[in-house]
C-alpha cells in the first residue's frame, strides 16, 4: 500500500504499527484515529507501563510532590489500540514489512512509525555503574528509585554532568536540603545548550543555592566499599569526594540498535527523515511506509538552513508525532512538513528557563530584556545577521514574540530598545558555545547535518 | 483522572493555581508545578482551571480506562 491510490484502503483497513509507546507514540496514535483511521493499530513499548510524562521525573517527582507512578499521560481520545507493553522490538524486515519482537512475535505493517526515543547514557565503567548508589534518570523506575534514595537522607549526592537534567536534580537536592556536588567538564552548567555567557548565570544560581559546583573537571572513577556501595568519587583534578549517591547525567543515546540491518538511515545520531517525517534508507532514498517522530528522529528544518536537527524536547515529540500520523494517511500532495520552531522549558532553583529556536547555531548574542546579573532576562541569539533563538530566565512571556521574529527571519541585532528601556545599548557578544566538534553532555538540540567537506559515498546493498 | 500542562505554552499567569490550588502551584516567580493525577473530588476545580487558562495549556482527561496488553515484565 505505497501508492497514493491505496490511501483510502489504508485508512479503512490498513495495519499501522507504532514502536515506542511514550509521548510521541501516544499522540501519533490519537491523531491517526482523529483523522479517521479505522484499521488495526498496535503500540509496542519495552517499558511495562502505559505512556507517561517524563519532565516531572526530574522535578515534581523528586521533590515528593507526586509519585512516579502517577505520571501517566492523559488521553485526548480513545485509540482502540492493541498494546504490546513490556516487550521490545528487536528487528525490522522491510522486505517482509514486519517488525520482530524480542519474544519472537512478528507484527506485519502497512505503515510503521518509529518513536523509540532515547535512553540515558550509562556510566562508562560497567562495574562502577553497578555500584549501589549510582543512578541515571530517564524512566519512571529510575525516578522512583532516586526519589527513595533522596528521601532516605544521603550525606552527599554527586551529579555528574550539568546539563538540564543534572541541574534540575541538583536543584531538587538543595530544596530537600541534601548536600550536592555537581561535576561538569565544561566551564559552566548548560553551556552546550545556551553558551557560556548565559551559562555563567546558571553557575551563579547553583552556587547561590549552596551547590558545590565544580567546572572544568570530569569524574574519573567511582569507588565502592566491599559491600558494593558507592562511597567515593575521583575527579580529574586529583581530588576525591565522599558521596553515597551519584547521578550520571551525561546525556542520552538514541534507541536505534533494533534497526541495525534494516537498511534504514538509523544510527547513533538518530533516524534520519525528511521534513514530512518519512524515514530515509541508508542510501538517502526516502521510504514511503516508514515514519519517525520524537527524540529518536532527526530531520531537516528550513528555518535552520535545512540542517538535520535532532531535538530532545517534549513539544517536538508532540508536534512531530501529529505531522507523522497525518502524513502516513495522506496522498503525497496533502502531506505537511514539520516546521515547528524548537522550544523547551526547564525549572531549576526556582527559575523558569525557556528557550525557542536553536541557540547552538548562534554566533552572536544580546541581552534584550532584563539583565544577566538579575537572573531575569531574555538573551537573543543571532546567526549571520538574523534572529535564530532566544532564551529566557523568568521572562517566558517574551518568547512568543521572539518565536515570531525567528519565523520572520528578523534582522540581528534586534532594534527594539523601546521594548525595555533599560537596554540602551544592545551590544552583541559571542555567546561562547563550546567547539561543536567536542562532544557535550546534553545539548538538547544537536545539529547533525554534515558539512559538504565531510561527504563520502558508499552504496549499501539491502540486507548486506 | 489525569492532566498534563504544555509548559511551552504556559505563561505562568497562575490562573489555574488560583482555581485549583491543590493541583497547580507556582514555583518561584513564574514556573508552574502540577500533579498529573488528581482526585474525582477535584474534578470541578480542575475543569474550571483548564477552561480559565488563557493559553489553553492544560490537557485533562477524565478516563481511567486500563491499558490492556502489558506483558508484565520487560522482555
Ligand atoms: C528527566 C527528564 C526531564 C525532562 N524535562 C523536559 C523539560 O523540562 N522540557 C522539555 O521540553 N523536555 C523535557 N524532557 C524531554 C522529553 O521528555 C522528551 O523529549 C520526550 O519524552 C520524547 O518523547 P518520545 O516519545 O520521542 O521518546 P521517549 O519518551 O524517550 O519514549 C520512547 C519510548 O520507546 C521505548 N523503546 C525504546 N526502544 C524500544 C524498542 N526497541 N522497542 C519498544 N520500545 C522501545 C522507550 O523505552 C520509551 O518508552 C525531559 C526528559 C527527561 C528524561
Ligand atoms: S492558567 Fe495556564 S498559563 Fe496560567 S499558569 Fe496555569 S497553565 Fe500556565
Amino acid at each position: 500500500m505505497s501508492a497514493d491510490g491505496d490511501v483510502k484502503a489504508l485508512r479503512r483497513k490498513g495495519r499501522i504499527v507504532v514502536v515506542g509507546a511514550s509521548l510521541a507514540g501516544l499522540r501519533a496514535a490519537e491523531t491517526l484515529r482523529d483523522q479517521g483511521f479505522t484499521g488495526s493499530l498496535t503500540l509496542v513499548g519495552d517499558e511495562p507501563y502505559e505512556p507517561y510524562d517524563r519532565p516531572p521525573l526530574s522535578k515534581q517527582v523528586l521533590l515528593g510532590l507526586e509519585c512516579a507512578e502517577d505520571t501517566a499521560l492523559p488521553r485526548t481520545r480513545d485509540i482502540d489500540a492493541e498494546w504490546r507493553l513490556g516487550v521490545a522490538a528487536a528487528g525490522l524486515d522491510r522486505a517482509a514489512k514486519d517488525v520482530r519482537l524480542v519474544n519472537g512475535d512478528t507484527l506485519p505493517y502497512d505503515r510503521l512509525l518509529i518513536t523509540t526515543g532515547t535512553k540515558a547514557r550509562p556510566w562508562f565503567h560497567p562495574e562502577e555503574a553497578a555500584l549501589d548508589g549510582v543512578f541515571v534518570l530517564r524512566t519512571r523506575d529510575d525516578s522512583a528509585r532516586l526519589f527513595r534514595k533522596l528521601a532516605a537522607g544521603p550525606r552527599r549526592v554527586l551529579v555528574i554532568g550539568a546539563g538540564f537534567t543534572g541541574s534540575e536534580i541538583a536543584s531538587v537536592c538543595r530544596e530537600r536540603d541534601v548536600e550536592v556536588t555537581v561535576a561538569e567538564r565544561a566551564p559552566a552548567p548548560l553551556v552546550g545548550a545556551l553558551g557560556e555567557v548565559v551559562a555563567t548565570v546558571a553557575a551563579r544560581l547553583q552556587r547561590d543555592h549552596g551547590v558545590d559546583l565544580r567546572c572544568g573537571v570530569s569524574v574519573t572513577a567511582l569507588e565502592g566499599d566491599p559491600a558494593g556501595r558507592l562511597r567515593r568519587a575521583h575527579l580529574s583534578d586529583g581530588s576525591a569526594i565522599d558521596v553515597d549517591v551519584a547521578v550520571v547525567c551525561l546525556g542520552a543515546l538514541r534507541n536505534t540498535e533494533w534497526l541495525a540491518g534494516s537498511g534504514l538511515a538509523a544510527g547513533p545520531r538518530g533516524v534520519a527523515c525528511d521534513a514530512g517525517c518519512r524515514v530515509f534508507d541508508a542510501n538517502g532514498i526516502v521510504t514511503d511506509d516508514i515514519y519517525a517522530a520524537g527524540d529518536v528522529a532527526r530531520c531537516p528544518h528550513p528555518l535552520f538552513g535545512y540542517q538535520f536537527l535532532s531535538l530532545e524536547h517534549w513539544g517536538n515529540a508532540v508536534e512531530q508525532a501529529r505531522i507523522a500520523a497525518h502524513n502516513m494517511l495522506c496522498a503525497s500532495t496533502d502531506r505537511r512538513p514539520h516546521l515547528w520552531v524548537p522550544m523547551f522549558w526547564s525549572v531549576q532553583f526556582g527559575v523558569n528557563i525557556k528557550s525557542v529556536g536553536v541557540p547552538t547555531l548562534g554566533d552572536q548574542l544580546v541581552v534584550a530584556q532584563g539583565a544577566l546579573d538579575e537572573a531575569r532576562f531574555v538573551a537573543v541569539y543571532g546567526y549571520r545577521g538574523r534572529v535564530i533563538a532566544a532564551a529566557s530566565f523568568d521572562a517566558g512571556k517574551w518568547l512568543g514574540f521572539y518565536q515570531q521574529q525567528i519565523e520572520a527571519g528578523a534582522p540581528f541585532p534586534p532594534d527594539y530598545a523601546l521594548v525595555d528601556r533599560r537596554t540602551d545599548t544592545l551590544q552583541p557578544v559571542d555567546p561562547a558555545f563550546p567547539d561543536p566538534h567536542l562532544p557535550t553532555h546534553e545539548p538538547t538540540v544537536t545539529v547533525t547535518g554534515h558539512s559538504p567537506t565531510e561527504r563520502r559515498v558508499q552504496f549499501v546493498a539491502p540486507h548486506a | 483522572m489525569r492532566l498534563v500542562v504544555d509548559l511551552n505554552r504556559c505563561q505562568g499567569f497562575a490562573q489555574c493555581a488560583f482555581l485549583a490550588p491543590d493541583v497547580f502551584a507556582l514555583h518561584g516567580g513564574e514556573a508552574l508545578l502540577f500533579t498529573s493525577r488528581f482526585d474525582e473530588a477535584l474534578r470541578d476545580q480542575v475543569e474550571q482551571a483548564a477552561a480559565a487558562c488563557p493559553v489553553q495549556a492544560i490537557l485533562v482527561d477524565f478516563s481511567d480506562e486500563p491499558t490492556k496488553g502489558a506483558e508484565g515484565r520487560v522482555g
